[in-house]
């Protein structure tokens, strides 16, 4: 059984200018101790993903479709009570920005133990000692007197590793992280992600990584899911999506980014056009009119997602057109394309 | 433009130890120095990109601000075009020839004005039109120089996307013919596809234009792509100066060598090769900065004669200046 599966999730914001689909579609599994990245852009519905497997949308957003499975039990639809056993305990969620996430009124203190004492037995003094232990463990110096002082008087860095202690502290098997370093200067940032790598490897968790940035998927994620318009784009183990990219807009990505390594002075490729409008999208393929390969079938149809490779799945029209002309396109009996055909099937693998 | 040519040009802007305090309320009655700026110097050549990089709160959008005088400096020289900066007929000058794009262009911008309008502010300031069909025409080639079209003239801020409005911040800054920009992080708000769009656009616009740029980021990235040469801020001090590529190569200062490891390479075989150094800490209060060099306390080469004296910023090879008393 895996331990997290998403199978063609869909959730929708029903704002007064119409439905905003801003998940549509996406499927993935996630295994015990792997590091899932969700990458895209703003908009791409990478952060919605996540609080849907959660349920913490806020009004108007609804799941409208899919389904999230945890270790085989389905969530969607699944009584609040039972929801609540699962969210901050065996799964767990840290923030874009510490401090809002951390309430300006309480101690650290209050707000640790709170979380402890709310989803373990333990009462309130051996709260606070897992408490003091989790404060040391995200490294935390002087942890006793951090207990005693409130967010205001911590970090930016400092917060975000609060943030973690607690949402650690119920040793959940996955850890979602909504752009964690986002808010944080880049030796801060180097900090956190290290510290993120060195927790997952002790306890072992599942961490979901949502970010924009392809360095902190390239430095940490062992999968990752490239999002446009409320859909993945493309999905596989890293090493493929930024080796071997096979859709149009994760190639654009990887040309548009300027890399410190290069010594010589890199051309920038920008992709054109402006982000998607979701409220105004194009039949088809979301992202064809930004593409520069765009075919007629993708401003008419969207593409279907098909194995590109091991471990590597593409929804783009193009991958079909080459599987066609190099006659390694494999169909269904409907005459749908399924794989291309050097590929092996991504069933069974231990990814996606 | 190659580091050759731009050798032989003249040096447009030259800033000499320039100072911007701030006095801050630490108590009912007591107010403290906050030292945003602690003695800068630099240089920028004709056609030069000069990055500046740094943390926040390092000092370097103060930099921007008070070297254009939107600060009065609390002490130091602003030379431009060798004219020294002062208030009155020389700032005047600077005001037309010395632009800034900011960073956030959905604050930038007035949401009451028309494009139109919002780019002509500088025409209007400035005098520099002498009627309605010359201003319309300077407006509609201003947007078209940035990619945007002339029929978008009349529309309000808010009908555009970030990386447009971006493009809008620039036709403003470009509308008097300024030739030096201070670009301060004009690309940290926006989508990573958007972003190269505008780099392309400042850079176009610098080889057309023979613009000097001032580009302020902490994306070291992003700088070394744009910039010829860059300097690295740590509370209010220059700790490093040197060549992008030379800096990048041969950084020397503790501090540009952290911050180099520091940035996430996209490249997954690359990133786990590579060696990091995590710095210990945060970045000192500006309001209490350690005595000496004020990177010791998360230098993991300090010693003693770092808490004395504070180092000054020597030439260690040509072109490449940096602050340290252990290099």
């Amino acid at each position: 059984m895996r331990l997290l599966e998403v199978e063609n999730l869909r959730t929708s914001f029903f704002t007064p200018a119409g439905e905003v689909k801003a998940v549509d579609g996406v499927s993935f599994s996630l295994d015990h101790g792997k590091v899932l990245g969700i990458v895209g852009e703003s908009g791409s519905g990478k952060s919605v993903t996540a609080y849907s497997i959660l349920q913490i949308l806020t009004q108007p957003g609804r799941i409208v479709g899919g389904s999230v499975r945890f270790r085989g039990k389905e969530l969607v639809g699944a009584p609040e009570s039972e929801i609540r056993a699962i969210r901050g305990n065996k799964i767990s969620i840290i923030f874009q920005d510490p401090m809002t996430s951390l309430t300006p009124v309480y101690t650290i203190e209050n707000q640790l133990v709170e979380a402890i004492s709310l989803h373990t037995d333990r009462n309130k003094r051996q709260s606070r000692d897992r408490a003091l232990e989790m404060l040391q463990l995200v490294g935390i110096n002087d942890p006793e007197k951090r207990l005693k002082q409130y967010a205001h008087e911590l970090s930016g860095g400092m917060r975000q590793r609060v943030m973690i202690a607690m949402a650690l502290a119920c040793e959940p098997d996955i850890l979602i992280a909504d752009e964690p370093t986002t808010a944080l200067d880049v030796t801060i940032q180097a900090q956190i992600l290290e510290l993120m790598d060195r927790l997952q490897k002790q306890l072992g968790m599942a961490i979901i990584m949502i970010t924009h940035d392809l360095g902190v998927i390239a430095n940490l994620c062992d999968e990752v899911i490239v999002m446009y318009a409320g859909r993945a784009a493309e999905r596989g183990i890293a090493r493929e999506i930024f080796y071997n990219p096979k859709h149009e807009y994760t190639k654009g990505l990887l040309r548009s980014i300027p890399n410190i390594e290069n010594d010589e002075k890199e051309q920038l490729v920008p992709i054109s056009g402006t982000p998607v409008d979701l409220l105004n999208l194009p039949g088809g393929c979301a992202f064809a009119p930004r593409c520069d390969h765009a075919m007629k079938i993708c401003l008419r149809e969207h593409p279907r997602e098909i194995s590109v490779a091991q471990y590597h799945l593409s929804s783009c029209w193009r991958n079909v057109e080459e599987g066609i002309r190099t006659g390694m396109l494999e169909t269904d009996e409907t005459g749908e394309p399924i794989r291309i055909r050097e590929a092996i099937p991504a069933e069974g693998g231990r990814t996606l | 433009m190659t580091e050759t040519a731009q050798a032989n040009n003249k040096i447009l802007l030259d800033v000499r130890d320039l100072k911007q305090h701030f006095p801050i309320a630490t108590g009912f009655f007591k107010t403290s120095m906050l030292k945003a700026v602690d003695g800068v110097s630099f240089s920028i050549r004709a056609g030069e990109t000069l990055g500046l990089v740094g943390e926040s709160g390092c000092g370097k959008t103060t930099v921007g601000r008070s070297l254009l005088y939107l600060y009065t400096p609390t002490s130091g020289e602003v030379v431009f075009d060798g004219a020294r900066i002062a208030p009155g007929p020389t700032l005047d000058m600077l005001r037309r020839r010395a632009q800034i794009v900011f960073q956030d262009p959905y604050s930038a911008l007035n949401p009451r004005m028309t494009v139109s309008d919002i780019v002509a502010e500088p025409l209007d300031v400035h005098k520099l039109t002498s009627d309605k069909n010359e201003r319309t025409e300077r407006v509609q080639a201003l947007l078209n120089l940035v990619g945007l079209s002339s029929e978008q003239a009349t529309r309000y801020a808010h009908e555009f996307s970030g990386g447009q409005r971006q493009r809008i911040g620039i036709a403003r800054a470009l509308a008097s013919k300024p030739e030096f920009i201070v670009c301060d992080e004009p690309v940290s708000a926006l989508d990573v596809s958007i972003q190269a769009q505008v780099l392309n656009t400042l850079e176009d616009l610098q080889a057309r234009l023979g613009l000097s740029y001032l580009f302020i980021a902490h994306d070291l990235s992003v700088v070394k792509h744009i910039s010829n040469r860059i300097a690295v801020m740590y509370l209010g001090r220059i700790v490093e100066l040197a060549p992008s590529i030379e800096l990048h190569r041969h950084a020397q200062h503790p501090y540009t060598l952290s911050l180099l490891s520091a940035v996430p390479i996209p490249d997954p075989d690359r990133s786990r090769k590579a060696r990091r150094i995590i710095l210990s800490g945060d970045v000192p209060s500006p309001m209490n900065v350690p005595s000496g060099c004020s990177f010791r306390t998360r230098c993991s080469m300090a010693n003693d004669i770092c808490a004395g004296e504070a180092p000054s910023l020597r030439e260690i090879s040509p072109g490449h200046y940096a602050s340290c008393h252990l290099l």
